[in-house]
């Protein structure tokens, strides 16, 4: 009989602390694969945000760096220096990335630094319980915008993808979102072609996924899902919004 | 640059000179006065050994870069002055949390705030006493000449690397703004280093998987990783005690590190010159501090007088280390002004005069 579908090797055979109907056990999952079949995980280094996705490192069967909340992008960039034949990847949330480490995202793409980065965006924080992101939606209810988010007392929500998409050192740039399985193999190609332009050295590559959080949302999985459908996808619209030919 | 042939140079340069012969091949920093040689010169020299030299967008990135490489398990090192150091703590807090070898250079100046860019040592008690969060230590060592800094520097990386714990060179404005003889020590080819079995360099056949952490959920846990931590600091309060004493037959000493202790050693000549049985207690590794060169003078030593450019910080670790019948009293300048000969011998002269000594 010819199997069909299996664990990736690069997945820890145990089961996640995340939340029932959480996204990052899929994106996890999907960056195993690809370590699988792009043959990384023997060289790849990753590194851990502070937030739900602390423990990746339990996880991803590759070496492991936990990061400073924010600053993965810099402890990324010191091993890749350090190891340029290192597959490096970093793993961030939207607390993380959009919020107290905007410096270190922003300068890493700007430096083209040749590694990747995956980006979880549910537009709340989540393990702290979640409050408001930079992320949160216009409306949004969250523990500190408990009257839902009012963009003249808290600005406008961030559009991370677009703000690096004006940046010239960037070689790939993605914004994929994980709500049905048409959606997930599309954002697995995108994680694939991240990590091809940093195996080819071409730079810095980030793939944002717009996540779920149906526990901070106080939603069910399936709620949540509709709802990133209905309220997500409109502000952070999907596609490649950087490509280099190489790439291509 | 010759092994072992004397030359001037700047102390900032001398520094950075020496990591690069220790086998550091890896900086990252960020501009700040007075220690802006430091990453000048490395943006030189690295390309020259086939290193990297980067300019971080901030003093938090660059020690953040700095935990990477040194978790990738290279030879690492950053600089700054005090404002900047301030702004590291967050990641030094990680690298000892997370045993992470690494040399950081700190050119003080005056503080708190912006303060000035003159030579102060008013960082004491941020980089002896844990400046960052969470219970830790890391070995500070405070040369008085450019030829000690240079070999401090040097021998900064094995300690790093032996106990895999940041060790911090805290100068001053002076230190690094100087020019002074030095000779280098050889080139270390970092390829002749041993290979550090923790690093996370990707697995590369290793069965194991290699993690850089400081993240322990289970309070037992964490409990249990601060006690062997414990035990490391302990072994390095054994090992690596550094201090010297000028007469040590004196009844009376001066405590005083780095420059202040090359003004101070005017003050004991002149001192001396004038009979009184004076002399210098200089600590060189500011933790651990040199306590039991204090226990060695305990009941000859007849007072102590710590000077320091601060409103006085290490006296505290003075104090801790006399009999509380020892008189233990302080001088500083602070801000960026530098203690007087003059005024120090007068401090000295009266101190002596209270406690009854005619000779």
């Amino acid at each position: 009989m010819k199997k069909v579908f299996t664990r990736p090797r690069a997945l820890a055979d145990r089961p996640t602390h995340y939340c029932p109907g959480c996204i990052h056990g899929v994106a996890h999952r999907m960056i195993a694969q690809l370590m699988d079949e792009m043959e990384l995980t023997d060289r790849a280094v990753g590194i851990s945000p502070v937030g739900c996705a602390v423990f990746a490192y339990n996880y991803l069967d590759c070496d492991f760096q936990q990061a400073a909340h924010g600053r993965a992008p810099a402890v990324a960039t010191g091993i890749k220096r350090a190891w340029p034949d290192a597959f490096v990847f970093a793993y961030q949330g939207d607390g993380d990335l959009a919020s107290i480490g905007t410096a270190e995202i922003i300068h890493a793409a700007s430096r083209g630094e040749n590694i990747s980065v995956v980006f979880i965006n549910n537009a709340i924080y989540g393990m702290t319980g979640g409050q408001m992101a930079p992320t949160t939606l216009e409306g949004q209810r969250t523990t500190t915008s408990p009257a839902g988010r009012d963009l003249k007392s808290t600005g406008h929500p961030m559009r991370m993808t677009e703000m690096l998409a004006t940046l010239p050192g960037v070689a790939y740039l993605a914004r994929g979102s994980c709500h049905d399985v048409k959606h997930i193999k599309a954002t697995e190609r995108y994680l694939r072609k991240a990590f091809e332009a940093q195996e080819a050295g071409h730079g810095f590559g980030m793939v944002e996924i717009v996540a779920n959080c149906p526990t901070n949302w106080g939603m069910s999985p399936v709620e949540s899902i509709d709802w990133i459908k209905e309220n997500m996808l409109p502000y952070f619209p999907l596609g490649e919004f950087r490509t280099t030919e190489e790439v291509d | 640059m010759t092994e072992g042939q004397l030359q001037m140079i700047k102390g900032n340069e001398a520094v950075a000179e020496a990591g690069v012969r220790a086998g550091c091949r890896f900086f990252f920093g960020y501009p700040i006065t007075p220690q802006n040689e430091l990453p000048e010169y490395m943006s030189g020299r690295l390309s020259e050994v086939g290193g990297t030299f980067l300019q971080a967008e901030s003093e938090v990135a660059a020690i953040n870069m700095v935990y990477g490489a040194a978790g990738a398990g290279v030879r690492v090192m950053t600089s700054s002055s005090s404002p900047g150091i301030s702004l590291k703590q967050e990641g030094i807090s990680y690298i000892a949390g997370a045993e992470l070898p690494c040399v950081i250079v700190n050119m003080v100046r005056g503080g708190p705030g912006l303060g000035s860019i003159q030579p102060a040592q008013s960082d004491y008690f941020q980089s002896t006493k844990g400046g960052g969060h969470g219970d830790y230590r890391m070995v500070v060592l405070a040369p008085a000449t450019l030829q000690e800094m240079v070999d401090l520097t040097y021998e900064a990386f094995d300690i790093a690397d032996r106990y895999r714990n940041p060790v911090m060179i805290q100068g001053d404005g002076v230190i690094g703004q100087m020019m002074e003889p030095v000779a280098f020590p050889p080139l270390m080819d970092p390829a002749d280093l041993p290979a550090k079995e923790w690093a996370t360099t990707g697995r590369r056949g290793r069965d194991a998987l290699n993690l850089i952490n400081s993240l322990y959920l289970d309070p037992d846990e964490c409990w249990a990783h601060n006690r062997k931590l414990a035990e490391k600091y302990a072994r390095m309060e054994q090992a690596e005690v550094r201090y010297e004493i000028d007469h040590e037959d004196a009844d009376y000493f001066i405590v005083a590190y780095g420059t202040t202790a090359r003004i101070a050693r005017r003050s004991v000549k002149d001192l001396r010159d004038a009979g009184h049985s004076v002399g210098l207690l200089r600590p060189i590794s500011l933790w651990p501090f040199p306590s039991k060169a204090f226990e060695g003078l305990a009941g000859q030593a007849r007072g102590y007088l710590t000077v320091e450019m601060s409103l006085g910080q290490m006296v505290e670790d003075v104090r801790l280390s006399v009999d509380s019948s020892t008189p233990v009293e302080f001088y500083g300048t602070a801000g960026g002004v530098m203690p007087r000969h003059q005024d120090i011998t007068e401090q000295m002269e009266k101190l002596v005069a209270r406690t009854g000594d005619n000779r």
